[in-house]
């Protein structure tokens, strides 16, 4: 076993560096697909035809209750075996994770949703609006206000899962320490500690500010 | 795709499957254990016990559990001298710290929630804190925490698959082995099988819990609301960030 070695953590450094970078860009993906499809599955259950709100609702649960690990393997495996040996991992991980996330997004808006009041859905009806205005003038302005704190919190862990998609070969921050270690016999403790000191180091004032959010929106909407 | 190799392989998935439940058992257990003593912590009057436990819970909950896994594993044991015999008890150790300063946080809030009348009233009564707490507070603020509870037991069922990661045979572990096989041409199906296995437990687990609330909330004269029918951790969201 490697010792501690404080000229190793200098070395190992631009590779951890480098796999933070990966990181945010997956964030930045998968949080995109996280924030509009999470929002889509909200809607379609509410508003879409029976069979729909079923089979969506139906499916999501699926994806909210089994392992994003197991999922991004068996997504993995059924676009490399099936579907297009030359996607990317970076590609496949983001989207699985988008939409891993995106189950729990659209139950934060689902909660955003029910939250507005009766009475705007009534005057709603009483003027006769038709759909695409009650939605774009009179719902979503009040459930993206609602949720934002909510939907910021899930991202935020989403971001903390990104690590996962190490296993498909998405070059973060573990891969690039099993990489390091590959390479020189030793680093990866070092690469693991620097993973981690980095993960708190970004997601603290993320969280904090995501709080504050929470708590300025609670005083001043209700 | 053969099915039919998929069946004939299912044996193998009975220890796999044990080691998963195990997994997620223990981690849990710690995690309540964990979760009770940091939200009490965090509940307190004094500076001196609130901020260390403060501290705690934003470490773990501020960097990502996949890392600290591997750190648990394998750089535990260089930086800290701390080997453990077992990869599993690293596993379980380093998902109940996690989980445990997450749901330390529904804790402090369920406690937090309790009327202030009610802490008055047991100071009138001339309660001891610790007669307070056992008999007054903690059954009043323990129906609120099932539900977010339950959320973040099936999460950690959904995040003991990571075990598998630091060579612990648990279920996803097994998959990739037995699908593995010729090549892994008839990967797919395997991994299928245990996303439907893992989803039975996590509706085993909301389903046991949704019985503990009801039977929590009768103790104290509540009835239950209407069961939703519907697995949802939304409620997880209080103390996921």
């Amino acid at each position: 076993m490697n010792e501690w070695n404080n000229d190793t953590v200098v070395e190992v450094f631009p590779a951890m560096w480098e796999g933070f970078i990966v990181v945010l860009q997956v964030t930045l993906v998968a949080g995109l697909i996280a924030v509009l499809l999470g929002l889509l599955v909200a809607i379609a259950e509410r508003i879409g035809p029976p069979w729909v709100r079923r089979v969506v609702s139906g499916v999501f649960q699926f994806i909210r209750n089994t392992p994003l690990l197991v999922q991004v393997l068996f997504v993995w495996t059924a676009t490399s075996l099936y579907i297009n040996p030359e996607w990317s991992a970076f590609a496949v991980g983001s989207a699985v994770l988008g939409v891993h996330y995106a189950s729990y997004t659209s139950e934060s808006y689902r909660a955003g949703i029910e939250a507005i009041p009766v009475g705007q859905w009534e005057a709603a009806t009483a003027l006769s609006l038709p759909t695409h205005r009650v939605w774009g003038a009179i719902v979503l302005p009040q459930l993206l206000r609602r949720s934002s704190a909510a939907v910021a919190n899930w991202i935020i862990a989403m971001f903390k899962e990104v690590p996962t998609l190490f296993v498909i070969g998405v070059l973060e921050m573990i891969a690039q320490a099993q990489k390091y270690q590959g390479q020189h016999y030793d680093g990866a403790v070092e690469g693991y500690t620097i993973a981690g000191i980095l993960f708190l180091a970004a997601s603290y004032p993320v969280a904090v500010a995501a709080r504050r959010l929470e708590n300025r929106l609670a005083k001043s909407h209700y | 795709m053969d099915f039919r190799e998929v069946v004939d392989s299912l044996p193998r998935y009975a220890e796999p499957l044990l080691v998963t439940i195990q997994v997620t058992l223990a981690s849990a257990a710690l995690a309540l254990v964990v979760a009770f003593a940091l939200g009490l912590m965090t509940s307190s009057r004094h500076l001196a016990v609130r901020t260390p436990a403060r501290v705690f819970v934003e470490f773990f909950r501020g960097s990502s559990v996949v890392v600290q896994l591997f750190w648990f594993a394998f750089a535990m044991p260089v930086v800290l001298g701390i080997q453990f015999d077992y990869a599993i008890v690293a596993g379980i150790i380093a998902l109940g710290l996690n989980y445990g300063a997450y749901c330390s946080e529904v804790v402090r809030g369920a406690i937090a929630a309790v009327p202030k009348g009610q802490f008055e009233a047991s100071l009138a009564m001339n309660f001891t804190p610790f007669q307070r707490m056992r008999l007054v507070v903690l059954p009043q603020a323990w129906p609120e925490m099932i539900p977010s509870l339950c959320a973040f037991a099936i999460m950690l069922l959904k995040a003991s698959a990571l075990v598998s990661l630091i060579s612990v045979t648990d279920l996803t572990a097994m998959a990739g082995l037995v699908g593995g096989r010729d090549g892994g041409v008839n990967q797919l199906p395997h991994y299928a099988l245990i996303l439907v296995l893992y989803f039975i437990l996590a509706w085993l687990i909301w389903t046991g819990m949704r019985a503990l609330e009801r039977r929590a909330k009768r103790g104290i004269g509540i009835d239950a609301k209407p069961e939703k029918g519907r697995l949802t951790p939304a409620v997880a969201q209080k103390g996921m960030t």
